[in-house]
């Protein structure tokens, strides 16, 4: 049992990690990672989503008719991400603003209805909670991570909370804002991937 | 026929829960979330619109009552000793609501400035109406008795292009402000003093 806990958590940090792995959910993935604040804020909140949808989903797995599970799995995770979006207006307004419409958005995102279906439907809820956990912390590493090399290319800052910068590159640093806007997404994502493949490779 | 009642009873019950425990959190965050509006959003647009007050428009802020509406009016003192309010009103536009921030100068019954407050947006579209001031300055200066409907339906005003739905809403928004002004006015001026 604490082994094949161990490994489901596990999965979603490195064999399974979404967007690089699974290469899902790139959405959010492309759009917030501006800076690592905003990574890692989609990356909490669409933690907990997964967490909690994952939870109730598979305590509900006998009762829900398998003709309506799509329809009960998009309202059991519609009903987490408003509670995100009020809470995160409640409490970080200013990350909300930041993240603005991607927040409501989790509801489509594909990795968490994708481990509704494929995992949190089959398994109890232990082994659930285990695997949004592995894979949400995944999945806020890699923005984290994708967040950090474009805010410090495109910026020369690293910002973790509430928008001051815990690093900031000297007067002489020139920012390569590409980075920073859309199309720096891609690029930044792409070698993400080939590094992710280069490391993988055996 | 089993399948199908299981199938509407599980639907029925989880949506209800759900609407339930929505109605919950909404409620128990409610007067957090207007709180970070106001300093997030009003504050800011108020300050924009009143750059030289002479009081705290935020602080002495009060509550006007009629019969079907209750407003939050900020009022404001200007420099040269005239008196000015500020209140917000929502127009609905494509994203859903749009509050707009009109502050009107009491004693010329005219614009100072007009500000979006909450909207959502998209972004880089209908967001500008908030980011690009050329919009909303076009209210800067005017009367309150103009028709803020957009050019197109007989106004004064020129839509974004390209977000014409947006403009509208601000529109519409202004010109309920316009119809609660002149409503109001006598009730707000008393509460001034």
């Amino acid at each position: 049992m604490a082994q094949s806990l161990a490994k489901e958590f596990t999965k979603g940090l490195w064999a399974e990690i979404p967007p690089f792995r699974l290469v899902l959910g790139l959405c959010p993935v492309l759009a917030v990672t501006k800076s690592v604040e905003n990574g890692i804020g989609m990356g909490v909140a669409t933690t907990f989503v997964l967490v909690f949808s994952n939870l109730l989903i598979s305590l509900l797995r006998n009762v829900i008719p398998s003709k309506v599970r799509i329809a009960c799995f998009i309202v059991i995770i519609a009903t987490f991400v408003t509670i995100v979006e009020l809470v995160m207006q409640a409490y970080t307004y200013e990350l909300f603003l930041k993240l603005g419409i991607f927040i409501p958005l989790i509801v489509v995102n594909c990795i968490v209805l994708g481990r509704a279906e494929a995992f949190a439907s089959k398994n109890g809820p232990v082994l659930s909670v285990a695997d949004g956990l592995g894979i949400g912390l995944g999945f806020t590493l890699s923005l984290a991570a994708l967040g950090a090399v474009r805010e410090f290319i495109g910026n020369g800052t690293l910002t973790i909370w509430e928008g001051l910068p815990v690093f900031e590159m000297g007067g002489n640093f020139l920012p390569f804002q590409f980075m920073i806007e859309a199309p720096g997404a891609f690029v930044g994502l792409g070698l993400m991937l080939c590094l992710m493949n280069l490391i993988g490779k055996k | 026929m089993r399948e199908m009642i299981s199938m509407i009873v599980v639907l029925t019950v989880l949506t209800a829960v759900s609407g339930g425990l929505l109605a919950a959190v909404k409620s128990g965050t409610e007067v957090r979330i207007e709180n970070q509006v106001l300093k997030f959003q009003k504050a800011p647009a108020i300050q924009d619109i009143f750059p030289e007050a002479t009081n705290d428009p935020l602080a002495e802020r009060f509550t006007v009552k009629t019969d079907d509406i209750e407003l939050q009016i900020f009022p404001s003192f200007l420099s040269d000793g005239s008196k000015a309010i500020a209140f917000e009103t929502k127009g609905s536009a494509f994203g859903g609501p749009i509050g707009l921030m009109v502050g009107i100068n009491l004693s010329t019954d005219e614009i100072i400035d007009v500000r979006v407050t909450t909207h959502a947006e998209t972004p880089g579209i209908g967001s500008r109406a908030k980011d690009d001031l050329s919009f909303v300055s076009q209210f800067s200066g005017l009367s309150m008795d103009t028709d803020f409907a957009l050019k197109g339906d007989g106004g004064v005003i020129d839509a974004m292009s390209g977000a014409t739905v947006t403009s509208k809403g601000v529109s519409v928004a202004a010109a309920q402000a316009k119809e609660i002004y002149q409503k109001l006015k006598p009730e707000i001026v008393k509460q001034m003093k």
